[in-house]
């Protein structure tokens, strides 16, 4: 019962590692920096590990949560927020993902930043990422959820802009906190509206009080689906979910372990882990549902696209996160949140794995990012194409690697479970066939063919085994990962969906409620449903084999042949330079001309300096009366004397 | 017995010469002259109207007033001794450093 009476320690380790390496590790040698700052998230990891083990073999993986209390942090009328943590199944996932895969990336970076300025800065910013995530995945309410997904926030903007002195970096930083900003304003919006529908903020209250209401329609919305809708925005501003995504693709500007931990495996995916956290609010509001799975479809298909056409190997990757974390999305809003859960896990193992073998090719290539100055890689740094290519079967979704098992879930229940959509499951397959092509373009451009570089003046280099060693960790997890979850049809227990179910079982019941004419599939349609994804990811394979490997002068053709496209593709859809034209040109105007030429300089600045000259003008005119001349003095003070007498008689009178 | 208004009135001459004085005279001790003056008019009033009414308020204020006037008389003295040694000069028109 020690970690379970003190989940604080969960938070306070990665604090106390942010804080003392912060004040004290500027003059600290980079020995004692790594040990206080890698430490600490061991620790944590090393609590997480008793935590599961209290948690299985003492609670038994109970069906409610468990919930501590601190103290309670502010009170105001029957407004009251607790400082309270809970643990449950779903919380234990996510805390799992975020101590296990951040640590391993802290260890990485040992070796990654090793001549970075700033080292101390670095890991003291990712200690406090660590602090922020275990708290927005174990506040047992919205408010406390807000300080973890505010304050991952900051650190994502601080990490993004690490490099400050450049300026594409400190703009992105400035992108990401800003577009993030403008969804966090439905986020705050929607947490007041679900207090004055449930005049509580913890979860607890909130759910047993939603379980007593009826469930919205389509047709009818009411205040659950406006609740719905306005975390909703929340989460497509963190996750980056169109039309908000624009900041992740920039927020590569970050050092790429950043990348890894934050915009790829834990920061982006708060957002489905609030809509699943969410899940008897979203299960009973359908038209919100409905939103969450057309963007997350929609969404998967869009960036996967987009990633067809990059050159730069983060950018791929970041277009790619955009896809897989609208995978997720689609499951939440299908229903499925235990596969959205599961796919976010997988997902962490394998996107991890790819941004820090990004990483180590970087590393290799002294600083090259643009996969066309790559290629022929395989032979010089052959651990990280290993683990790399084991992250892009594991992604690309090739049978019984992690990917598979959790993807496969998704496009099946978004083809027969109780929410099922065609147009949504047609979107899914359609992502997932790029997935597979544009990950093997970026393998075949980086690893494969002839050297695209000068080979005399770039010396590649393996990375040290401090880099190699997370990567090796997380390959294998890419591969075991989703083996626990075996489904029933391929002979496991699919033990993901049942340890989830506490969770998820009032939003699993109401599904079927509301929808009872659903029926069971019909047993042997799983295999052709994973028949069909396996293919389409083996003709996705096979497109990038012939175009990259085969015939490297059709890609050349091709890409002239369709030349509109592919600038389309290449330019990203032009959404930056809409959103320039749309919003930010106009909002930028009205600010100069508007809000500074004549709010500030015209009223602000014209009032205050108007009254000073107003006083200055009085002032010089009446200070001729002070001439020197004693005799005027006493003149003025008869005609005063005289002035208060007549006023004081007229007065009596 | 004298009516109060014969009182009343020698004490507003008394005053109103002080007041002309005050402000046309150039002589410091002139000036400091019709001050006292003034404040002896009004003393007049005062003795007056607290025997008009039979009461002692007037006189104690009388009594404040030449207690002031004295102190008055020994600061401003002093003043004007120092005015006198500085500007070789006894013209308040000499005297006005003091302006903006």
């Amino acid at each position: 019962m020690l970690i379970l009476n003190h989940l604080w320690l969960l938070m306070a380790l990665p604090l106390a590692g942010s804080m003392l390496t912060l004040l004290a590790g500027r003059h600290w040698p980079k020995k004692l920096v790594n040990l206080s700052s890698v430490g600490f998230p061991v620790l944590a990891f090393i609590c997480y590990c008793e935590l599961v083990r209290e948690f299985f073999f003492t609670l038994h993986s109970p069906a409610t949560a468990w919930i501590k209390n601190y103290f309670t942090w502010m009170v105001a009328g029957n407004f009251r927020v607790d400082f309270a943590l809970q643990v449950d199944q779903l919380t234990i996932v996510m805390l799992g993902v975020v101590t296990l895969v951040g640590m391993l990336i802290h260890i990485y970076s040992i070796g990654y930043m090793a001549h970075e300025e700033g080292y101390y800065r670095f890991f003291a910013e990712m200690n406090l990422f660590m602090f922020f995530m275990t708290t927005l995945v174990m506040a047992a309410n919205l408010v406390l959820l807000f300080v973890g997904w505010e304050g991952v926030g900051l650190c994502s903007y601080l990490l993004i802009s690490f490099f400050f002195t450049k300026k594409s970096a400190a703009d992105a930083g400035k992108k990401a906190f800003i577009t993030t900003r403008i969804g966090d304003w439905g986020f705050t919006v929607g947490i007041l509206m679900a207090f004055w529908l449930f005049h509580a903020v913890d979860y607890k209250t909130m759910f047993a009080t939603a379980a007593n209401m009826p469930p919205e329609t389509m047709q009818h919305w009411g205040a659950l689906t406006s609740i719905c809708l306005l975390l909703l925005a929340g989460a497509v501003g963190k996750s980056a979910q169109l039309p908000l995504y624009v900041w992740l693709p920039d927020a590569m500007e970050g050092p790429t372990p950043v990348s890894a931990l934050i915009h790829a495996a834990t920061m982006v995916t708060a957002g489905v882990y609030m809509i699943a956290r969410m899940n008897p609010l979203f299960s009973r509001a359908p038209a919100a549902m409905l939103a969450v799975a057309i963007i997350g479809g929609v969404t998967a298909l869009y960036a996967a696209t987009i990633g067809l056409a990059q050159s730069d190997i983060k950018k791929v990757l970041a277009y790619s996160t955009i896809s897989q974390l609208g995978y997720m999305f689609l499951a939440c809003g299908v229903g499925a949140y235990a596969a959205g859960i599961f796919h976010l896990m997988t997902h962490a193992f394998f996107k991890g794995l790819l941004f820090l073998c990004a990483g180590s090719v970087i590393h290799a290539m002294g600083g090259e990012q643009d996969m066309f100055k790559m290629g022929g890689l395989r032979k010089k740094i052959p651990w990280t194409y290993a683990t790399m290519l084991v992250a892009t079967l594991a992604i690309s979704g090739a049978p019984l690697f992690a990917g598979f098992f959790s993807k496969d879930e998704i496009l099946f229940d978004a083809y027969a479970g109780p929410n099922s959509n065609f147009v949504l499951y047609m979107l899914g397959i359609a992502g997932a066939l790029l997935t597979a092509c544009y990950m093997f373009r970026l393998i075949f451009l980086t690893f494969h063919g002839k050297p695209r570089f000068d080979e005399h003046h770039v010396h590649v280099h393996e990375s040290p085994k401090v880099m190699l060693t997370p990567l090796v960790i997380l390959a294998i997890l890419s591969i075991v990962g989703g083996w626990f979850a075996l489904p029933t049809y391929w002979g496991g227990t699919d033990y993901f969906r049942a340890f989830l179910h506490p969770v998820f079982a009032g939003s699993t019941a109401l599904a079927l409620q509301l929808h009872p004419a659903w029926k069971e599939p019909p047993h042997g349609l799983e295999y052709e449903m994973t028949a069909i994804a396996v293919a389409v990811a083996l003709v996705g394979f096979l497109i990038a084999l012939y175009l990259y490997i085969l015939k490297p002068s059709a890609a050349k053709r091709l890409a002239a042949g369709v030349h509109p496209v592919y600038q389309l593709l290449w330019h990203k859809y032009y959404v930056d330079e809409l959103y320039g034209a749309v919003i930010i040109r106009p909002l930028i105007w009205i600010s100069r001309n508007v809000l500074w030429k004549l709010i500030d300089i015209g009223l602000i600045d014209g009032t205050v300096n108007g009254l000073a000259f107003l006083s200055r003008g009085v002032g010089g005119e009446v200070r001729h009366m002070q001439g020197g001349n004693t005799r005027s003095y006493a003149a003025w003070v008869v005609i005063g004397a005289v002035a208060v007498t007549v006023f004081f008689v007229w007065m009596v009178r | 017995m004298v009516p109060i208004s014969y009182y009343v009135i020698l004490s507003a001459v008394l005053f109103g010469l002080g007041v002309i004085a005050f402000v046309f005279k150039r002589n410091v001790i002139t000036i400091f002259m019709s001050i006292e003056l003034m404040l002896n008019a009004v003393n007049l009033a005062f003795v007056a109207f607290s025997r008009e009414f039979n009461q002692l308020d007037g006189l104690v204020f009388v009594f404040f007033v030449i207690v002031v006037a004295a102190a008055e008389a020994a600061v401003g003295l002093a003043i004007i001794m120092v005015i006198a040694r500085n500007r070789k000069s006894l013209n308040v028109e000499d005297v006005n450093l003091l302006k903006f």
